[in-house]
């Protein structure tokens, strides 16, 4: 997305970013850049509200208490501390900071992309997060939305601007090839909906986060592969990517980034400089000079069977799992 | 020299000047002066300085007399030193002021006058406090409008510099302190001229240093002390006229001319009121309204400096015409001559009077009068009767004015129509609730009105008794003249009603001037709304002519996004309608005093509040004449008409806003009420109210123990009962092997009395399988259940409680069959304190004689005009009182040890009397066992026997045994507080009565701050969170109350929190009274001030516990005893991260968005410390048995 990184991977956006200090150990770790954690729409909806429910809620009804706290003349919410959480990690690390909108609505919010790049952003990641769940609205009024707050958001910006996708397009590759019309610096793929769990004993559906594994890196792989050579935007994969082996495949998928995230939720920030460690000493072994000699090497159009990655793949796969 | 105009209000005056010109400031919250030293330690924690550069340092201490020690302490350091008090506060720093004073030292305290508990408390104004002060030595200085508050803050302060005698600064609580006014704004400049830097400098040279050591605060013995203390004498002498040349000085500077006596009026007058404070506000209205009017020959003297009591001034001050002299005191000292300001005139004129240089002709008839006590309205109308009266030959003398005394005839009678606003002046009141905004926007009308026109403007806002559903009246004034109308509005140009049920409660109408403006929230449109108001109200409409206009403001801000916030829609109504600005302008000021208000929070709120300005004019609607059809709607009563003849004559009018025709014969002489009062005031204000679904109910008595207003009632009863039962009411089969065959199980909701939390509904363990959104509880509205539910309550009612000798207790279950006997509390809606002593009146209530701190839970126990405490069918239920906010630990120490003494004695006389009673029932008496209720059931019946047997002998012995018969049944004694008062004001007495071994039961509802006074923090107050005075999270942890008193051995100590475990609770209360020792409950109490979803208060509860912050334990020793650890820990090690806990409350969270660093930080350190603080209870858990 014409970010010079040093290295393909990139930690995605995590609570991780919410503390200074990690984004720190991130750079020291072999991180390449950063993307900060996501600025929602909610928060910047809700959370201005909330805070001024609990300051007034109570207030002036009752003599001896007319409110029950101290007034605070200075203080940030949502997006304000947003934007001086990036100005902060700007003033930390020298790597490229890539921050994170998500949101759905067409109202004012995408705004905070232009006082994010104002706060020194060099990238931004936009992250439609939409579960198709109304049954009145059609797939391509989906897609339009995916479009329309792309084109605004480039709109406002000079900073290059990376869209995070949903899997569940009709379709994914009309999909990239309308994103990467309308301006998409970079595609990344895919974002991963958090599945509710249910609890059988409150009888609740509870969130449930659940760190991905490296077998949900196929779905990406597979796009990154079909979308290879065809767009101008630069490509990420995201979900997954767990060891430096993941980072390869991303690459010769012909990735630009390998976005990690739950590896080092789970494992810690050294897994950085271990994956990169591991990446290298391969690189060295297997006699590759440079991440460009391995780019796309595996991709739909540099294989020898590109339908590999269509409908004749899966009967493939049906054919060989029937012989095991 | 161009000053700022502000619209403030009295403490904001005071503080604004104290905080310039003073260098360090302690205090401690108290009504109405809180918010002096609230706006102190904002000032200070924004960074704003004082004249000389520095911020000034601001301590809240843990009492008025820490804070009064402190102040001293400073000052004897060196430091210019404030404070800011009232009322039992004042007094509780008289000791110190005495010092202060015998030690000349140069201070300003500023003081929001106040009533003084007596048979009752009161926050309300009047003098009594600084009155009792008379004595200490320091000047008291009054003043009488806000503008004077912040012109005599500084004359007091060069004032007391120069002549080094302390000032006590002092203005009328509630009406001058909390009346907003538009006024002229001191400058630093105006400061620095009057305080001359040497002064400072003299002041800091007698500072105690080593550099030059001296002695103060010696002992000192006949032979030198009276001379010592007449050295001050000519300190006292110089001080008139030194506050008189500052007041020159003023005037030099400011064009604003005082003086010690200000007369005004007639220079011919025969006829003057001598008073201070505010009601000469209202008094110069009025004298000046009679000159004008009708050329009375009266006047007025304020007196403004009255200790030191200049008489040459003051004599100065009176016209020689004078021929008779009212003097009107606010305060009342029983069995004196008079009040003391009558007095000190008396004593001026009669001494003058015998002098060589009379001032008069014929020395002037002298009465005196009392007025305004605990803020009493003080009108025109009382005025010109207090004038009137001087007219006699024989004026009323020690008369009383504004209420009707009809026991020994004090009072004088007054015409309350009687009007002297003058001509121009707009008049506002505003009806609405606590939670719909409406006095925020009122305060921010004024601001608008005062600072953006040339208008002046006044605003005065009466609140409710009541925490929950609580009403407010606003009072606007504004108008080309300034105002000094200091009582509330006795005639409307205009009347906002901003809640259509209201007009049912409120005689809204009833002070709206013929042809005034009447505007409506209502949910029924300009056709249908007379059809529904109620007659009365329609037919004040059409009679008084009045333009009358219908808005649907919560349509306008369910669709702006508003929520239940109608106070910008409103605002924008009243603006539209009264013309007191162009519209245009109008509706600019408004969109610009929320650009003010909520600009920094967020463009959102801004954006929502502009639409409900933009989409508010075309929602409303003037009522044409032909829609003015009169309904047949009659006003409910207020009371019903089966209520007691007490609650039906006196509370009921208390209840109808009408306290004020009480008359005095209809109030108690010694401030004694009848309980069980609340259940007659049926306010019926919660929209929303739980209903039962008995076929999901598991029957486990959760929903009512939680319920902290006692709304939900269970009962277990014979199938019988149901004969005449409602068709709807509701009732399924008992569950459980106790229960007989035929037993019926009802749970039925006092709807009228429900405030609608909620929390019922959260705590309640039962889905509905097939629809879990759905539980044993729901809510639904409550109008459309009123009819119906009120019938089944009252059914419910007569139900028989089940036999409490026959339930198990111990269990949830089983406890909640108990009748609460607290009930209906105007509470908080959702407050987290109540279901515990609820609780208390359920367990031991029949037999329990109650201590209660000043706080939220005796202002929601005893605030007129209702108790919620109660009585059982026999009659019995607690005994309540509360003393003073510092003293409750030792108050029901006392009521422990005379109970103990009277049951002493009534033993001693059994014995005697055994022979006359019976040898058995004798023996059998003394020796009961009452540790149960079957054992306390039978102690009844036999002390019933005892007294029989009593009445038939005459002997002196038999009479006494009888008046102390009932102590032989046991007698529980609960001492009960919040952290305030367990913690930091009362602790000192509260270690002292655990430590004495005494049987008594302390329960501390522990909210973590002074809930009452408005969130101040305490030392019970957690690491990190956001309190007044804790404005960047405290830096120091929780104090460890339980582990101090488990550190003496003897005592019972339990921490429960009944939203995560109602158990442990339960188990915790029963231990507590089954201990024959001293025994502290801390119970976790949710709060309005944390900052939270109170219908989700018990979650919060178990976060806290589930995080490790509140464990929960019992250390009972008479384990110990047993050989076992006495110490037993109900809850594991931290299973969540304290944030997980803390950041679902404002009071924490909100730091992370003020200060982010330092809430990571208090974060750790609290993490740490719950760890920490886990590891040690649990050594002790473990090693005390090795």
């Amino acid at each position: 997305m014409g970010l010079d990184l040093k290295n393909p991977l990139v930690p995605s956006a995590s609570p991780l970013s919410k503390d200074i200090g990690a984004v720190k150990a991130l750079e020291d770790s072999g991180a390449s850049a950063i993307v900060v954690y996501s600025l929602f729409e909610e928060q910047i909806k809700h959370e201005a509200e909330e805070y001024e429910h609990f300051m007034s809620y109570g207030t002036e009804s009752f003599a001896e208490a007319l409110n029950y706290f101290p007034e605070q003349n200075e203080y940030f919410l949502g997006p304000e501390e947003y934007l001086n959480h990036i100005r902060k990690i700007k003033e930390t690390v020298s790597i490229p900071v890539i921050g994170s909108l998500n949101g759905i609505s067409k109202s004012g919010w995408m705004k905070y992309g232009k006082l994010i790049e104002e706060a020194g952003a060099d990238g931004l990641e936009l992250n439609i997060y939409q579960v198709a769940a109304d049954m009145n609205k059609e797939g391509s009024t989906i897609e339009e939305i995916y479009v329309r707050d792309l084109k605004a958001i480039k709109s406002l910006l000079k900073i290059p601007v990376a869209m995070k996708l949903s899997p569940y397009f009709s379709s994914m590759a009309n999909m990239a090839k309308r994103l990467d019309e309308a301006g998409a610096d970079a595609l990344v793929l895919f974002n991963r909906f958090y599945q509710p769990d249910f609890d059988l004993d409150n009888l609740e559906v509870v969130p449930n986060i659940v760190l991905s594994n490296n077998w949900e890196l196929r779905l990406p792989l597979r796009w990154l592969a079909i979308l290879y050579g065809k767009l101008k935007a630069s490509l990420a994969a995201t979900s997954g990517i767990q060891t430096h082996y993941d980072v390869i495949k991303v690459m010769m998928a012909g990735g630009d980034a390998a976005m990690i995230c739950s590896e080092l939720l789970r494992n810690g920030t050294i897994r950085i400089k271990e994956i990169l460690g591991g990446l290298e000493k391969w690189m060295e072994e297997n006699e590759y000079d440079s991440i460009d000699m391995m780019k796309g090497s595996l991709s739909q159009k540099s294989v020898a069977d590109p339908a590999a990655f269509e409908r004749a793949n899966y009967m493939k796969a049906l054919n060989n799992y029937k012989m095991n | 020299m161009i000053r700022n105009k502000v619209t403030i209000d009295g403490n904001e005056a005071a503080a604004y000047v104290a905080h310039k010109t003073n260098e360090v400031i302690a205090i401690y919250p108290i009504t109405p002066s809180s918010g002096m030293g609230e706006l102190s330690d904002a000032w200070s924690a924004e960074g704003n300085k004082n004249i000389w550069g520095t911020i000034p340092s601001v301590s809240e201490l843990q009492s008025e007399g820490g804070a009064s020690g402190a102040v001293h302490g400073s000052l004897q350091s060196g430091s210019l030193t404030t404070t800011f008090t009232a009322s039992q506060g004042l007094l509780l720093m008289i000791p110190n002021m005495y010092k202060i004073a015998g030690e000349l030292t140069s201070t300003v305290f500023h003081v929001s006058a106040r009533s003084i508990a007596a048979q009752a408390l009161s926050i309300y104004g009047d003098h009594s406090d600084v009155m009792a002060t008379r004595q200490t030595g320091f000047a008291l200085f009054c003043s009488g409008s806000v503008q004077e508050v912040m012109d005599f803050a500084l004359i007091a302060q060069k004032s007391t510099l120069e002549s080094r005698v302390p000032f006590l600064h002092f203005f009328d609580g509630f009406r001058t302190s909390h009346e907003v006014i538009k006024i002229e704004q001191l400058t630093d400049d105006d400061l620095k001229a009057m305080i001359d830097d040497m002064f400072v400098f003299e002041h800091r040279a007698r500072a105690l240093t080593p550099e030059k050591p001296v002695l103060r605060g010696t002992a000192q013995n006949p032979d030198v002390y009276f001379q010592g203390r007449e050295t001050v004498n000519k300190y006292y002498n110089a001080c008139p006229e030194i506050v008189e040349s500052a007041m020159d000085k003023f005037f030099e500077i400011t064009g604003r001319r005082y003086n010690l006596f200000d007369y005004i009026g007639d220079p011919d007058a025969e006829r003057i009121i001598i008073l201070m404070g505010s009601g000469a506000e209202a008094a110069e209205e009025t004298v000046n309204f009679l000159i004008g009017n009708s050329k009375e020959k009266v006047g007025i003297v304020k007196v403004r400096l009255y200790r030191p009591f200049s008489a040459k001034h003051f004599l100065k001050a009176i016209p020689k015409s004078v021929k008779s002299i009212a003097v009107l005191d606010r305060t009342k000292e029983p069995g004196s001559l008079g009040e003391p300001l009558y007095l000190d005139v008396v004593t001026a004129i009669s001494e003058a009077m015998g002098s060589d240089n009379p001032p008069f002709n014929k020395i002037p008839k002298i009465v005196g009068g009392r007025y305004g006590l605990s803020s009493k309205e003080f009108t025109p109308g009382m005025i010109k009767a207090v004038l009137d009266n001087l007219k006699e030959n024989e004026p009323k003398n020690h008369f009383t004015i504004g209420i009707n005394d009809d026991v020994t005839h004090t009072s004088l009678s007054f015409d309350s129509s009687y009007k002297t606003e003058p001509e121009g002046t707009i008049t506002a009141m505003f009806f609405g609730l606590g939670s719909d905004g409406t006095v925020g926007a009122n305060k921010n009308s004024i601001k608008i009105i005062g600072e953006e026109t040339d208008n002046y403007a006044q605003g005065f806002f009466v609140y409710d008794s009541k925490k929950s559903g609580s009403t407010t009246v606003s009072h606007l004034r504004f108008g080309k003249k300034n105002i000094k109308s200091t009582y509330l509005i006795q005639e409307a140009n205009f009347i906002g009603c901003h809640q259509f049920t209201l007009l049912d409660k409120f005689d809204v109408l009833r002070n709206i001037k013929d042809g005034g403006t009447f505007l409506l929230n209502s949910q029924f449109t300009k056709n249908e709304v007379f059809s529904k108001m109620p007659k009365k109200v329609c037919e004040q409409i059409v009679n008084k002519k009045l333009n009358f206009y219908v808005i649907d403001a919560y349509k306008v801000a369910k669709e702006t996004g508003m929520g239940s916030r109608i106070n910008t829609i409103m605002q924008t109504c009243f603006f539209a309608i009264s013309g007191v600005l162009p519209r245009e302008e109008a509706i600019e000021q408004i969109k610009k005093a929320i650009k003010k208000t909520y600009g920094s929070k967020g463009d959102e709120i801004v954006k929502k509040n502009y639409e409900a300005v933009d989409k508010t004019l075309a929602n409303l609607f003037e009522v044409s004449e032909n829609e003015k059809i009169i309904s047949s709607n009659e006003l409910p009563p207020i009371v019903s008409d089966k209520a007691p003849e007490y609650v039906r004559e006196t509370l009921g009018k208390i209840m109808e806003g009408l306290g004020d025709e009480v008359p005095v014969s209809q109030m108690p002489v010694d401030g004694t009420f009848p309980t069980a009062t609340a259940q007659w005031e049926k306010r019926n204000i919660a929209l929303e109210v739980p209903v039962w679904d008995p076929e999901v109910c598991i029957q486990c008595g959760k929903c009512a123990m939680i319920c902290p207003h006692a709304t939900i009632r269970i009962k277990a009863y014979s199938e019988k009962e149901l004969a005449n039962a409602p068709a709807s009411f509701k009732h399924t089969t008992a569950k459980g092997k106790e229960f007989e065959a035929g037993t019926e199980y009802s749970i039925q909701v006092a709807v009228e009395d429900c405030t609608g939390c909620g929390l019922c509904v959260e705590f309640c363990p039962a889905k509905n399988k097939r629809e879990p959104k759905l539980k044993a509880i729901n809510m639904a509205p409550q109008i459309p259940l009123r009819e119906q539910e009120k019938i089944n309550w009252d059914f419910f009612l007569n139900i028989p409680e089940y036999d409490r000798s026959k339930l198990n207790i111990a269990s949830v279950k089983g406890s909640q069959f108990l009748q609460p006997l607290f009930e209906f509390s105007g509470a908080c809606a959702g407050c987290g304190e109540t279901p515990y002593v609820k609780l208390v009146s359920q367990l031991f209530g029949d037999r329990t004689v109650i201590a209660n701190a000043t706080g939220c839970s005796s202002i929601y126990g005893a605030n007129l005009p209702t108790t919620p405490w109660a009585v059982n069918k026999e009659g019995r239920g607690p005994a309540w009182s509360n003393s003073l906010f510092e003293d409750n630990a030792e108050f029901g120490f006392g009521m422990r040890i005379s109970i103990d003494k009277h049951r002493e004695y009534a033993i001693e006389l059994l014995r005697k009397l055994s022979d006359t009673v019976g040898i058995e029932l004798a023996a059998e008496i003394i020796d009961a066992n009452q540790n149960d209720e079957a054992g306390i059931f039978e102690q009844r019946k036999r002390v019933e026997l005892l007294k029989e047997k009593l009445a038939k002998d005459n002997s002196s012995e038999a009479k006494h045994l009888s008046t102390l018969a009932d102590y032989l049944v046991k007698k529980s004694v609960w001492i009960i507080g919040g952290d305030g008062w367990a913690y930091d004001i009362g602790y000192g007495g509260l270690d002292h009565v655990i430590a004495s071994g005494k049987n008594v039961n302390i329960l501390v509802l522990d909210t973590e701050v002074y809930s009452n006074t408005g969130g101040q923090m305490s030392k019970s107050t957690g690491f990190g969170a956001v309190a007044k005075f804790a404005a960047s999270g405290k830096p120091t942890a929780k104090k460890d109350l339980a582990m101090m008193a488990m550190n003496y051995g003897n005592v019972y100590v339990a921490k429960v929190a009944m939203g995560a475990n109602d158990l442990q609770c339960l188990r915790a209360f029963l231990e507590a009274e089954a201990y024959n020792g001293p025994s502290i409950i801390i119970a976790y109490s949710h709060c309005i001030a944390h900052g939270i979803n109170m219908s989700k208060g018990n979650e919060n509860q178990k976060l806290a516990v589930d995080s490790g912050y509140w464990q929960l334990f019992r250390y009972n020793p008479e384990l110990t005893m047993q050989g076992q650890n006495p110490l037993k820990l109900d809850s594991g090690p931290g299973k969540i991260k304290f944030e997980d806990y803390a950041y679902k409350e404002n009071r924490y969270k909100m730091l992370t968005k003020s200060d982010p660093e330092n809430a990571r930080k208090l974060l750790e350190l609290a993490q740490a410390d719950i760890i920490e603080r886990r590891k040690l209870y649990e050594k002790l858990a473990s090693d005390i048995n090795k």
